[in-house]
Parts: structure tokens; sequence; C-alpha cells
């Protein structure tokens, strides 16, 4: 049966964003009879995960190999470096268009209408993606069509052909999201809350404009690809397919390219937010979304096992000590949560948010705030740590009890240059954190006098308002769209 | 860095066959299928469906009651989705310290909010100072009953068990709870999940329906497409249920008790209106008597009435303006019958054809060709799809253009199917789609599990989700054209469109913004 997408059909008790986790506040546990600890928990049945094939070519390209037999598919994807944070600022929206155009245009033997065409009709996909570090091929077919779905997707990523057309189609609909960008809450929270932390022109936040997706071109599309085509390209390879005939059809495919380039390290700076409170009116809602953030670490920091269980008890969901206090014990908020991001290759941030009603504005924030300083002043107990622990490892399982999701794992691993045995060894620490390695670790990296407090809402609503946080006056934050001083090529792009 | 677009399929079944030649095949993957799957009725009419995969040692359930929010009575719309939430607060032996004297502090809160819910609803002659006190008393009466709470303490056991994308959903047709677990933990899982059908313990009732207002305010009242779908809608509907807010009404949901919570349970969580359904690594032979065990604490009875009203035919367009700051969208809906209709595949053809990815008509003609809009649907059944229903169009204009263009060019769409035939091609499509969509829904545990839970609770049999395949190979051409014509016409359209208007008027027009428990 269906269910409908753009409309909101089923509701959901918790926020996807908030993932699961829980604490517990220990005093009254003495007395309980606790039935549940009875119930016997056997042995596990003994589970051997498959771990893929991995072949490295002579020119550095690396490819997975996972069999997988018990259904006539096979998927396959091209992974690619460069994204977002690497584009020309003054066409800062490139990559948001060159993952569509890419595909729409087509190659230089069939056009994307084509060959949307012919794969509908397999029920088979070609589709081109990207995001802020990479770009991404991907296919899939029934086994029987998978010859013929491989060699167009080949053909898509060696010979692609841009179409100026694709292009402005492509323009024409990133030119509807930026001016419709102001109309989502959430959207403009989660925006501007990154901007704070990295500063508005950093290659993490920095966003497109009229002026810029216009700026682009179709041989700017062309260099990016061939470009980034000549870095380490991570192919996997999924499903019902002969290991041997796969192995010499990729080879074949991707042998003959020249050594890999690999990526210039980056040198980014970091800084963190300016302390103090920044808000942004708008006045058709009734809740106030409150992001409050600090710069954060990446994964590399040895301190990473014991901050993601830091996460699990400030923030990561039920019983956390955000979701006790400001949703179950004061019923200020359905959706609260937060802790740090932990990136594969660069600081993320600390980022924790309240959505309440906009009277209780001031009320949610400061007990976010409060939670988040309670790091440092309230003792983490070894009941929170240890449920947060289990939480943890308990749940490990589901990280790899799929084939496919190790797989993913495993090209995740070598794109940002891990070690293969990496979540092992991840794990292995998590069960080594103690106590006072949470505590050194909130000492360390929670600093509530350098926090930054967002909130967007309804500003006569407010009441109190923003100053009863004690940071100083609100700085207003501007997010008017900037009009292009030249119009873009797309149709009426002034904004009604 | 991305994953991949699609991730891979996981679930072990035999799917082949099924594919290549639909309707001569669905007997033979039925018995692939039935090898694997258990059914189990209890003495409490409640249905346990049973699905074997042991690839991994995991497993996934879905617990499906037949009741959502169009089931809520009049006057407490958003009571079901309360419920919903009301099932993580615990029963009498998990989330207390002391049941005995947490029942009579709980009874005291519902005397204290009863005795303010008399004073505040008076038409006349009500006091704010009394009403002041009976909230401070009603307050304290909650305080009183905390005191005995181990704040969620149900989800907490779950979690640190491995509990794993643990969650609920209340729809208007339906409500759902999930998870997945490490197999060695499926007694634990069962008397948690027997726990809570039989033994629910409304506890900090009144603060989750803050948490619920907080929902609404996220989902409804602060987002645009949120406003405009809830009055699309309301004024779609006259009659029947499928016109209520789903989260419910602010000054209903707002109102709503425990004691109204704990009825909706007690008539709709019954044996016969549940079914569920577990797919993994699980012994149907050991493991069925251990879940008959905890199970048959659910209470039996018979499935409750269902609902009398029936959606009166529409005989007169209605359209809704919302006049505003934000960026325009235009949506239109058209009365269907429900799933049971025996043209319901012929309405899913009509959406695959019109709105199913770049080859769809309304992406060709909206997007590509005219360059009016970003997106442009066609789909159905919405709001749910247990009652007559609607067609919905809908499109998001580019820059530059209005919800007047959308209208008129999806309704040249609209012409094309009532005037000509779609083509053999665009018919094969949609029966392909359809066959490798019913496959890639069942990509995990989890899926399958979902969609076992639902077709055995809609159909009264799971096999209906691959003997529906036969009825959508029977549709034709000529079945698009009848129920393009007859459904697609003025009198039974309702429209809703976001005109979008400059900051300076709709200050002036609209001063105060959207309250708290407000009408808009």
């Amino acid at each position: 049966m269906k269910r409908y997408a753009l409309c909101l059909n089923s509701r959901f008790l918790f926020p996807a964003a908030i993932l699961a986790v829980l604490v517990l506040p220990s005093a009254s546990l003495a007395q309980q009879t606790k039935p549940w600890e009875k119930i016997p928990i056997p042995p596990l049945h003994a589970f051997h995960p498959q771990e893929p094939k991995r072949i490295e070519l002579k020119n550095g390209i690396v490819v997975f190999l996972q069999e997988d037999h018990e259904l006539p598919f096979i998927y396959g994807s091209v992974l690619i470096h460069g994204g977002s944070r690497d584009e020309d600022p003054a066409k800062a929206g490139l990559v948001g268009l060159y993952r569509q155009a890419w595909r729409t245009s087509g190659t230089t033997s069939m056009d994307g209408d084509a060959m949307d065409d012919l794969l509908e009709a397999k029920a088979a996909h070609i589709e081109t993606d990207g995001d802020e570090d990479s770009t991404v091929l991907s296919w899939d077919s029934l086994k029987g069509d998978a010859d013929q779905v491989f060699s167009l997707a080949m053909d898509l990523l060696f010979h692609p052909k841009f179409s100026a057309e694709k292009l402005e189609l492509a323009q024409q609909q990133e030119a509807t999201s930026i001016v419709r960008r102001n109309d989502d809450e959430d959207g403009i929270a989660g925006r501007e809350s990154a901007k704070l932390v990295y500063g508005v022109n950093s290659p993490y936040t920095r966003q497109p404009e009229l002026a810029t997706i216009a700026a682009v071109s179709i041989s700017d599309l062309q260099a990016w690809h061939d470009r980034t085509l000549k870095g380490q390209l991570i192919v996997g390879i999924y499903g019902d397919f002969d290991p041997a005939a796969m192995e010499a059809k990729v080879r074949a495919a991707f042998e003959g390219l020249p050594p890999v380039t690999p990526e210039p390290p980056r040198h980014d700076e970091f800084t963190g937010p300016k302390p103090g409170v920044y808000f942004i009116d708008k006045e058709d809602v009734n809740q106030s979304n409150v992001q409050i953030v600090a710069l954060g670490v990446d994964r590399h920091n040895p301190d990473v096992p014991t901050l993601d269980v830091m996460n699990e008890i400030l923030g990561g969901g039920f019983g956390s000590r955000l979701f006790l206090k400001v949703r179950t014990q004061l019923g200020l908020a359905y959706e609260v949560g937060g802790g740090f991001s932990l990136p594969y290759d660069h600081p993320g941030s600390f980022s924790v948010e309240a959505l309440t009603k906009s009277v209780s504005t001031v009320d949610a924030t400061k007990a976010a705030e409060a939670e988040i300083a309670g790091l440092n002043t309230r003792p983490f107990t070894q009941a929170e740590l240890e449920r947060a622990k289990d939480d943890i490892v308990n749940s490990f399982l589901f990280d790899y009890d799929t084939k496919d999701k190790i797989l993913d794992e495993s090209e995740k691993l070598e794109f940002y240059g891990y070690p293969p045995d990496y979540l092992e060894t991840y794990h292995a620490a998590l069960e080594k954190v103690t106590l006072a390695d949470l505590t050194a670790a909130a000492k360390k990296y929670i600093h509530p006098e350098k926090l930054a407090v967002l909130v967007v809402g309804n500003g006569p609503e407010i009441k109190p308002p923003l100053d009863a946080l004690g940071m100083g006056a609100p700085q207003p934050i501007d997010i008017t769209i900037p009009q292009p001083s030249v119009p873009p090529p797309v149709a009426g792009a002034a904004q009604q | 860095m991305r994953q991949r677009l699609i991730s891979g399929f996981s679930t072990g079944f035999l799917f082949l066959a099924l594919l290549l030649a639909v309707s001569t095949a669905s007997a033979q993957d039925l018995q692939s299928f039935e090898k694997r799957i258990t059914v189990k009725v209890l003495p409490n009419g409640l249905t346990l469906v049973i699905c074997e995969r042991h690839d991994a040692p995991v497993f996934s359930y879905t617990t499906f009651i037949d009741a959502g929010d169009v089931n809520d009575p009049t006057g407490e719309s958003g009571l079901a989705h309360m419920f919903e939430h009301l099932a993580f607060k615990g029963t009498s032996q998990i989330g207390t310290t002391d049941y005995a004297a947490e029942k009579v502090a709980l009874q005291k809160v519902e005397e204290a909010n009863d005795a303010y819910e008399a004073e505040y609803l008076k038409p006349v002659g009500r006091s704010e100072q009394k009403l002041a006190e009976l909230e401070k008393a009603f307050l304290a009466a909650q305080a009183e009953a905390e005191k005995f709470v181990i704040p969620n303490q149900f989800t907490e056991v779950a979690e640190a068990n491995g509990a794993h994308d643990l969650n609920a959903g209340t729809g208007l047709d339906d409500t759902q709870y999930f998870w997945s677990m490490p197999e060695n933990r499926l007694e634990l899982w069962a008397w948690m999940e027997s726990s809570r059908l039989s033994d629910v313990v409304p506890r900090e009732f009144y603060k989750e329906r803050d948490v619920v207002m907080e929902e609404r305010r996220m989902r409804v009242d602060s987002n645009p497409i949120g406003r405009l779908e809830e009055q699309f809608f309301a004024t779609a509907y006259v009659a029947h249920n499928y016109g209520r807010s789903e989260i419910g009404w602010p000054s209903e949901v707002s109102q709503i008790t425990a004691t109204e919570a704990m009825a909706f349970h007690k008539k709709f969580y019954v044996g016969g209106n549940i079914v569920i359904a577990i797919v993994g690594d699980v012994d149907p032979k050991t493991a069925l008597p251990m879940l008959e065990k905890y199970f048959s604490r659910v209470p039996g009875g018979p499935r409750p009435e269902d609902m009398t009203t029936v959606e009166p035919q529409q005989f007169a367009e209605k359209s809704v303006v919302i006049r505003e700051q934000t960026q325009p969208v235009y949506l239109e809906g058209y009365h269907r019958p429900s799933y049971h209709d025996p043209d319901d595949a012929v309405y899913d053809a009509i959406s695959d054809i019109l709105s199913n990815g770049r080859v769809s008509r309304l992406y060709r003609s909206l997007v590509e060709q005219q360059q009016i809009a970003a997106e442009a649907i066609g789909e159905s059944p919405v709001p749910g799809e247990r009652y007559p229903s609607l067609f919905m169009f809908g499109a998001i204009p580019l820059p530059g253009h209005t919800p007047a263009e959308m209208r008129d060019a999806i309704h040249k769409e609209i012409e094309k199917l009532k005037t000509s035939d779609v083509t053999d091609a665009e018919l094969e499509m949609y029966k392909t789609r359809t066959r490798a969509d019913l496959l890639r829904g069942l990509d995990d545990n989890q899926g399958l599990a979902n969609s076992l839970a639902e077709y055995q609770t809609r159909y009264g049999d799971w096999r209906q989700l691959f003997l529906q395949l036969d009825r959508v190979d029977k549709v034709t051409k000529a079945d698009i054209r009848r129920v393009a014509n007859r459904v697609f016409v003025a009198s039974n359209r309702t429209s809703a469109e976001i005109d979008t208007e400059p900051p300076a008027a709709a200050a002036k027009q609209d001063g105060a913004a959207k309250q708290d428990g407000g009408a808009q």
C-alpha cells in the first residue's frame, strides 16, 4: 500500500534527528523488582559478517566487490573526491547543479531523456549526486540487465555531454530553492547556526545565491568533471554477480586510467562562533527554533570515543539529560537534543537544539544551557556511563547486519583514509571509556562561555524577550535573499 | 560523503520469478513465502505473523493497531496520537517506584484536571481567581504523581538492550510501533511489548500533552505547507473525519485527558484489532509458545464497530487561498473511493504515469517543456486509504510563475487522460515498476514487517502483498480513461494555494501572527 510523501501522513513520536539513547535517574531504583531482568538473554547466534573483497588497481583506484546472491539484483557506485567545499566561491552551487545536470544531460551517444526512457522501462536506475566533499555515480538493475546498465553508467562516467538546456533546468530548480529558503524555519536555523560556527564565507557554509548559480556554465561543469575524475575513485559493486567475471569487467573499465592524483591537503581555518545571542525574526511561526552552538572536533581526535559516550548522556535521545529535562519533565519541546557531530575529516560543531513555543523561548534555552553547563558541574554517574555504553555496544550489530551496510562502511573508511578495522578499534576504545575520561573531556571541550545562541522565532511573541538570557542584546541576523545585479538566465528569477 | 542512492536489498526471498512473470508466478512465490511465514491467531484475537530470515542474528517487529486519528471521538481530535505517546511511558511494573501509591496519585490528577476544565469551560461566570487556584492544584497533583515516576524507563530498557530505530507513528488510519533488536532479546521484547499493550499507565500525561502541542507547532502552525494541507483537507471534507486536523485542532489536543486516552485504549487496543509481524532470526517452533504466553495478556474483545459517516458526494467546487509572505504552492484534490474499490490499481496507474520520475507526464510537461514548475505530482490516496479519499495534484512554481499557471497546466494533462489513451509503453512501465517497487519496499526486515502487518490487517491475509499484482496486471487503457472521466471533474474538486503577498501588505492585513489555540 502507498504512503504519501509530500504530505504529513504519519506522525512520529520521536523526530528522526534524535537517535537512540538513554540514561537514568538513578535514585529510586532500589525498591523496584525489575521483572525484565529475570528474563533470560541467551548467547547471540554465531555471526560472521562478510567483508567485501578489496582490490587496488595499479593506478590507485580501489574496488570493493560484495557478493550477495539472495536476490537477482546488482548495484554499483563510483565515489569521487571533491564537493561543494571545493567550489569557486563566485560559483557557489556548482556541485548542486552538476549533480543534476550530469545525469539529465546524458552522454555523447545517448541524451538524458532517452536514458530515462530506456532505464525506467526496465525499472533500472542510473543517478548522480553530490554533497560537501564528494560526488557519486550509482546504478542498479536486475541481473539480466546489469551488463547493459553497467555500460551505460560507464558511458556517463567517461563520456558525459553537458547540455546547456539541462543546466538551465537545474539552475531553475536551484533558484526555486533559493527564493524559498526563508519559508522553512528549520532550514534557516540549520543554515545560520552553521554560519555562526564556521563563518559566513567558510567552504562549509557558503550558500548558493541567484548570482552565483547564474555564473555557472557548461564548461564549468565539464572542467569540474575532468578534474575530479583524476582523483582517487572508489568503485563498489554489490549483489548477485560472479566475482571473477565482475572483477574482470571492472578492471577493463578502470585499469586503463592514468595514476590517480591525490587530493591536496586542505588548509581551512576554524575559529568558532563569537559568543552571544543572535536572532532572526519570522512573523509566521508560533514556535522558536533555538540552536546553541560551538566549534567541535574531528573524528581523528583520540577523545572521540569519550565524546560519543558524552553525546549519549547529554542529548542522544530518551532519558538523555536534555530529553529528560526539557521534554519529559518540563514539556517544553517535542524536538530537543544534540551533541558533537564528529565528522571524518574536519572539525564538526557542538550543537544543541530545542523547538519550543514562543513564550517559553527563554525558559527552554536556559534549561538547555543548564544541561550543557551541567556536564562540568553535575558529576557523571556510573549508571549513566553504563547505560550509554550498553546503548552503543548492544546496537553495534546494526552497523553490519546486512552485507550492503558492510560495503558502505568499507567505502567510507577508504574515502576518508581510515584503517579497515576502524570500527573494531573504535568500539574497543569506547568500551574502555571511564568516568574520569568523561569528566576530563567535559572540562576540555565544554565551555559555556564560548557558546553562541541562535533563535529563529516570532519576535513580538517572545516574552520575556531574549535579553533575559543575560547574554547581552540579541544581535539580529539579516537573511534577506540577495537579488543579482544582472538577472540570471532563469524565468523571472525576481522574488515575488 | 553520501552513501549509494538506493541501499542494497537484503531480504532473502525468491523474488525473481515474481519479477519475470507476474500473474502466473504469484502462486509459486507465495509457496516460497509460505515456507517461511507462520501465522497464529491467539484466543484473544491478536494475530502474530512470523517471517523467518536467518541472515543475521537480529529481528524487527511492527505492532499494527487498526485505529488511528480517524477514530478519535468528536471533540478529541489527536487522541490516537496522544495515546501513542502514552504507550512509551511504562506500565505498572516499569517506570514506577510504587505503583499502588502512584495509581492513587494519578486518580487525583484526573480529578484536579476535571475541576480545572469544568471552571475553564463555564460559558458564564468563570472566575479567573478560582481558575488560577485550580490550575495550581492541578500542577501540585501532577508533581505528587511524578514522585513515583522513573522517567523514560521503558525506552531506556529497550535501548540498553540494543533496540535500534525505536519509534512509533500514528496516521489517520492506523498506529504502528516498531524497532529492531538482537535476536537473543526476543523474549525481553515480547514481555515489554505485551506489557505496554495490556498494562499501560497514563503517567506524565499532561506534560506529554504539552510536548504534542509543540509537535503541532513544529509540523503545522510554523510550517507553510503544514498550514496549507490542514486547510486543504478541512475544506475537501464536510462530514468524514479525514477532514479533521490529523495531529488535532489546538483547542482539542490541549484538552485531551488521560481518562479519554485510556478509554480509547480500552476500545481499540483489543486483540482483534492488533496484528504483530516479526521478521528475522526467529524460530517459530520455539518462539510461538513463548509469544503466545505473553501476548495472551492483551485483552480480547470484538473489533470495535466501524464508523457510520460516509462523506457525501461533493457537488460544488471549493477553494482555499492563503495570502501570506511565503512562496506560492498549488494543490488540488478529487474525491475517490477507498482501497477496497475494484479500481484501486487504476488510480495507482494514473499516479505512476503522471508523476513517477523524470519520464512522467507532469515532469516532462510542467518542469521540462513549459518550464513553469520545479516539481509536480499526482498522488493518491490522501490523506488515508481506509475510507474514501482524495487523488491529489500539486505543483511548486518556479520563481515568477503562479498557482493559476500550475492549475491550468495540470488541467491540460488531466484533459489528455480523459480524451486519449495512455500509450502501451506507459502502461507497461507502470506494471514493471510496480513489480520492482514491491520488492524495493521489502528491502529489509523492518520494511517487510511493516508490509506484512499492514496487509494482514487491511486484507485479512498477508498474501495480498503479492496477489495485488494480479490487479495491477489487469489495468487497461480504457480503465484509465473511464476513471479519469468519472473522477476528475470540476464539481468534485477542491483546490488550495498560497498566493504570495509582499511583506508590507501582509503586515497590514494580519498583524497578529498565528496564536496558540487560534484558528487560522
